[in-house]
C-alpha cells in the first residue's frame, strides 16, 4: 500500500480541509456587541446629557417653556432660534438645528416670513448644504432690509464656501456702515486672504485687533482663529500654532477652532500631542476624525475601536440620505482606510458643492493619491483663478503637475 | 444685537429613529430603537436633573415613552388598521449614543397585501429627524426614509413575482446550510468514512477506486435530503409538530452519534439509514427555521419546494468540496487520524456541548 509515501500536496490538502473545520467549529458566530438588553443595575448610567448646569441650557429651558405658551410669539422664538443655533455650532451639534427650525415652524413655510426668520432659516438651510436655498432667503433680506448686518455677513461666507470670492467680498462692503470696524475687517480680509493677499490680510486684521480693545470675546476669538488659519496657509506654523492657542484660551470649546489645531499638529507631525488634544471629544466626529489620523500616524492601541466608531457613523449619516460629511469621509478613506479611489469619488463629489481651501486640499490629496491628475482639473484650474495662498495645497498641486 | 460670525459645522449625527417591521402573516413584529437624548428633549428623562440618564430614570417613564412614541406611528393593512401592542422596554447603543430599544407587535385583520406606515414622531420637535425604516416580509427587505415632508408610505407585498418568490426561497436554504453550522457537521461527520472501507478486524482502508466513495455519498445524501423534506413538509403544513427544544437537543445528539460512530462502531454498516433516520429530525429543524423568518401564507407549496432545493444546493457544495480533498488524501496516515478519527472527535465535543446547552437551557461557552 502507498500509505507511507504521503505525498505533500496531499498532506496540504489536509492539513487545510482540518484547520477549515475546526475554525469554522471554534469561531461560531458571537452575539453582537450592540445587541439590545435589559440592564440590571437601577443605577447604570446609559447616556450623558450636555448638562443641565450650562448657564446657556437654563436659558434654553425657560425660552422654551415661554414660546409652548405662545408659540407664535416671533420675539421669544427668534430668541430661542438664535440660541439653538449659536450652540449648534460650539457644540457642532445638527439637533440644536433641527430644534431652532420647530421654534420658527410657524414662519417656516410662509410665502414672506419676516427678514429676522429668513436669516435664520438661511444659516440652517446653509448647514444642511442647501447653499442656493440659503442664498436665496438672504437676497431678499438684503433687498428689503438692507441695513442687516447679519444677513451681508452670512451671505459673505456662504459666497466664500462656494469659492465665489468676488461677491463675497462685496457682500462685506456694507457692513463697513453697520457693523464695528473689526468685524467689517475680519469679512473683508478674510476674503483677501484666500485670493493671493494673504500677508496683507493678516496685518489688517492684527491691527484692526489690536486698536479695538473693545471687543467681545467672540470677535476676539474669531479674529484669532482666522489670524491663525491664514498663518498656518502661509508656512508660518509656529505663529499659527501659537494663535490657535490664544484663541483657545478665550473659548476651549470651540470646536472648530481645535479642530483646525489639530490640523495643524498631524501637519508638523506632532501626532502625540494631537490626539492628547482631541482624545475626550469623540462624540465630536470631526475631531473623532483627527484622532483617528493622529492614533493612525502614531500606530495607538486601542486604534481600531475608534475607526469602526467613525465609519459606523458614517454608515449611518448615509443611511439618512445625508451627504454633508463628503469632505471628511474622504479624508478618513484615503487617510485610514488608503481607497484612493473612493476618497477621490467622495471629494470629488463634495468640490461640486463646497469650495473652502480644506475642500481643495483632500481633492487634490486624493486625486494624487489616486494617480490621476486629469480628475483634479478642475481643483488645479481653481488654484489658479484664486491665487490661493497655501504652501501644503501647493506642494500637492506641484506632485500633480509632475505626474501629467 | 450679537453677530453670529462662522456658520455652524455638523459634527454629529443627526436625530434618527431606527424602525425594523418583520411581517409574519397577520401579524407585524416591531422593533424601535429611540436615542436616549430625543426623548429626553420631548419629555425629560432626567429626573434629579444631573446630566446623566439612568436605567431607573427610563424605566420609571416607560409609560410615557411608549405613550409618546406609539402615539407617533400608526400600521394598516390594506386600509385596515394594525393596532400596535407594545412588549417591552430594553437598551442599546448606537455609534452616537444610547437608544431605548421599543418590542412591540401588531395584529392586522388579514395578511395585508400593502402595509401602509404613518410616521411622525418628532416632527415636530424636530424637522430634521428622520425615521429609517426597515420592512422584512420573508421574500425581501426593503429600506425606507420618513421625514416631515415623507410621512406616510405604502409598502405592497403582492409585487413579488412567484420566480423571484422562488430564487429568494432557494437563496435562504443555501444560507441555512452555511450559517447552521449543525446540519454541516452533521453531513461532515457521516461523509468522512465514505472514502474508507471498515475492515472486519477493525481499523480502515483506503477505498480502492472513485466509484463505490461516490456512491455512497450519493446513497447518504440522497437519504438524508429525503428524510428532511418529508417532515419540514409536514411540519410547515402544520400536521406533525415537535417541541423546538427537543428538535434541537435531537438535532445535536444526532451529530454526536454520527461523529462517535467513526470511532467507535455504533450504527450498522449501512450509514444511509442513519441519515434517513436522523435526517428526519433535522426536518423539524429547517422548519422552525423557515417559521421565524415568517412564511408568507401565499405559495406555501413554492416557498417549501425552494428551500428544499436550497438545501440541497448547499449540500451539494459541501459534497463538491470535501469529496476531491477526501479522495485524494484517503491513502495517508493524516486522512484516517487527524481527518477521520481527529475531525470526528472535535465534531462529537462540539456537538457534546451543544446538546448539554440545548436539553439544560443552559450557555457553555
Amino acid at each position: 500500500m502507498a500509505v507511507r509515501g504521503v505525498n505533500r500536496t496531499q498532506v496540504i490538502f489536509g492539513a487545510t480541509g482540518a484547520l477549515v473545520l475546526v475554525g469554522a467549529l471554534v469561531f461560531r458566530p458571537s452575539a453582537r456587541a450592540d445587541a439590545p438588553r435589559v440592564p440590571t443595575d437601577d443605577a447604570e448610567v446609559l447616556e450623558h446629557l450636555p448638562s443641565s448646569r450650562d448657564p446657556a441650557e437654563r436659558q434654553r429651558i425657560e425660552l422654551r417653556r415661554t414660546l409652548a405658551a405662545r408659540p407664535d410669539d416671533l420675539r421669544t422664538a427668534l430668541g430661542l432660534a438664535r440660541l439653538d443655533i449659536e450652540t449648534s455650532r460650539k457644540r457642532a451639534d445638527p439637533r440644536y438645528l433641527g430644534q431652532a427650525q420647530a421654534a420658527l415652524a410657524p414662519w417656516w413655510d410662509r410665502p414672506s416670513p419676516p427678514a429676522q426668520v429668513l436669516v435664520l432659516r438661511a444659516t440652517i438651510r446653509q448647514s444642511l448644504h442647501d447653499f442656493d436655498g440659503a442664498l436665496a432667503d438672504l437676497d431678499r433680506v438684503v433687498s428689503q432690509a438692507p441695513d442687516d448686518p447679519q444677513a451681508w455677513l452670512t451671505r459673505s461666507v456662504i459666497l466664500s464656501v462656494q469659492g465665489r470670492y468676488a461677491e463675497a467680498k462685496a457682500s462685506c462692503q456694507p457692513l463697513r456702515a453697520l457693523v464695528p470696524a473689526v468685524v467689517f475687517t475680519l469679512c473683508d480680509a478674510s476674503i483677501d486672504a484666500l485670493t493671493g493677499g494673504a500677508a496683507g490680510a493678516y496685518d489688517r486684521i492684527e491691527q484692526s485687533l489690536a486698536t479695538s480693545t473693545g471687543a467681545s470675546a467672540d470677535v476676539r476669538e474669531w479674529a484669532l482663529s482666522n489670524l491663525a488659519e491664514i498663518a498656518a496657509r502661509l508656512g508660518r506654523d509656529d505663529d499659527a500654532a501659537h494663535l490657535f492657542q490664544q484663541a483657545l484660551a478665550l473659548d476651549g470649546d470651540d470646536a472648530y477652532a481645535l479642530a483646525a489645531y489639530v490640523d495643524l499638529l498631524l501637519d508638523e507631525g506632532h501626532d502625540d500631542q494631537a490626539a492628547r488634544l482631541v482624545a475626550d471629544r469623540t462624540d465630536n466626529d470631526n475631531l473623532l476624525l483627527r484622532l483617528v489620523l493622529a492614533e493612525n500616524a502614531t500606530g495607538a492601541r486601542g486604534a481600531s475601536a475608534h475607526v469602526d466608531l467613525l465609519a459606523a457613523r458614517y454608515d449611518a449619516s448615509r443611511l439618512r440620505g445625508d451627504t454633508v460629511h463628503r469632505r471628511e469621509e474622504a479624508r478618513f478613506v484615503l487617510g485610514v482606510k488608503r481607497d484612493a479611489r473612493r476618497a477621490l469619488e467622495l471629494a470629488r463629489g463634495n468640490w461640486a458643492v463646497q469650495r473652502e481651501p480644506w475642500d481643495l486640499r483632500v481633492f487634490l490629496a486624493a486625486a494624487l493619491a489616486a494617480k490621476d491628475p486629469t480628475a483634479a482639473a478642475p481643483g488645479l484650474a481653481f488654484l489658479d483663478e484664486s491665487h490661493l495662498e497655501d504652501v501644503r495645497i501647493r506642494a500637492i498641486a506641484q506632485s500633480l503637475r509632475a505626474l501629467r | 444685537m450679537v453677530l453670529l460670525f462662522a456658520l455652524p459645522a455638523l459634527a454629529h449625527k443627526p436625530s434618527d429613529s431606527y424602525l425594523t417591521l418583520t411581517v409574519q402573516g397577520q401579524r407585524v413584529e416591531g422593533r424601535w430603537d429611540i436615542a436616549l437624548r430625543d426623548l429626553d428633549n420631548a419629555i425629560g428623562l432626567d429626573h434629579d436633573g444631573n446630566g446623566a440618564i439612568t436605567w431607573a430614570e427610563l424605566r420609571d417613564r416607560e409609560a410615557d415613552v411608549t405613550a409618546l412614541a406609539f402615539g407617533h406611528l400608526a400600521l394598516a393593512g390594506d386600509g385596515a388598521p394594525c393596532p400596535l401592542r407594545p412588549r417591552g422596554l430594553r437598551v442599546t447603543s448606537h455609534s452616537d449614543g444610547a437608544y431605548a430599544v421599543l418590542d412591540f407587535d401588531a395584529a392586522c385583520p388579514a395578511e395585508p397585501h400593502a402595509l401602509a406606515v404613518e410616521y411622525t414622531l418628532f416632527f415636530d420637535l424636530d424637522p430634521q429627524h428622520r425615521g429609517i425604516v426597515r420592512i422584512d416580509d420573508g421574500a425581501g427587505t426593503r429600506a425606507a426614509i420618513f421625514s416631515p415632508q415623507d410621512r406616510r408610505q405604502i409598502f405592497e407585498r403582492s409585487s413579488l413575482h412567484p420566480l423571484r418568490q422562488l430564487g429568494a426561497a432557494i437563496r435562504l436554504g443555501v444560507e441555512h446550510i452555511f450559517a447552521g453550522i449543525d446540519h454541516l457537521c452533521f453531513l461532515v461527520a457521516l461523509l468522512l468514512p465514505s472514502v474508507l472501507v471498515r475492515q472486519p478486524g477493525g481499523g480502515w482502508a483506503p477505498v480502492p477506486r472513485l466509484r463505490p466513495a461516490l456512491a455512497d455519498v450519493l446513497k447518504i445524501v440522497t437519504a438524508f435530503t429525503l428524510a428532511h423534506s418529508i417532515t419540514l413538509t409536514l411540519s410547515a403544513l402544520q400536521i406533525l409538530r415537535l417541541p423546538s427544544r427537543l428538535v434541537e437537543s435531537g438535532i445535536a445528539a444526532s451529530v454526536v452519534v454520527a461523529a462517535v460512530n467513526n470511532v467507535v462502531p455504533i450504527l450498522a454498516d449501512d450509514r444511509w439509514a442513519a441519515a434517513f433516520a436522523l435526517g428526519l429530525l433535522h426536518g423539524f429543524g429547517f422548519s422552525a427555521t423557515l417559521m421565524d423568518l415568517g412564511l408568507p401564507r401565499q405559495n406555501l407549496a413554492l416557498t417549501l419546494f425552494g428551500f428544499n432545493v436550497g438545501v440541497e444546493i448547499g449540500q451539494m457544495c459541501v459534497v463538491a468540496a470535501f469529496v476531491p480533498l477526501a479522495y485524494l488524501s484517503r491513502k495517508t496516515w493524516f486522512y484516517r487520524r487527524v481527518g477521520l478519527v481527529g475531525g470526528s472527535l472535535v465534531i462529537a465535543g462540539v456537538a457534546g456541548v451543544w446538546l448539554v446547552e440545548r436539553a439544560f437551557a443552559v450557555k457553555l461557552f
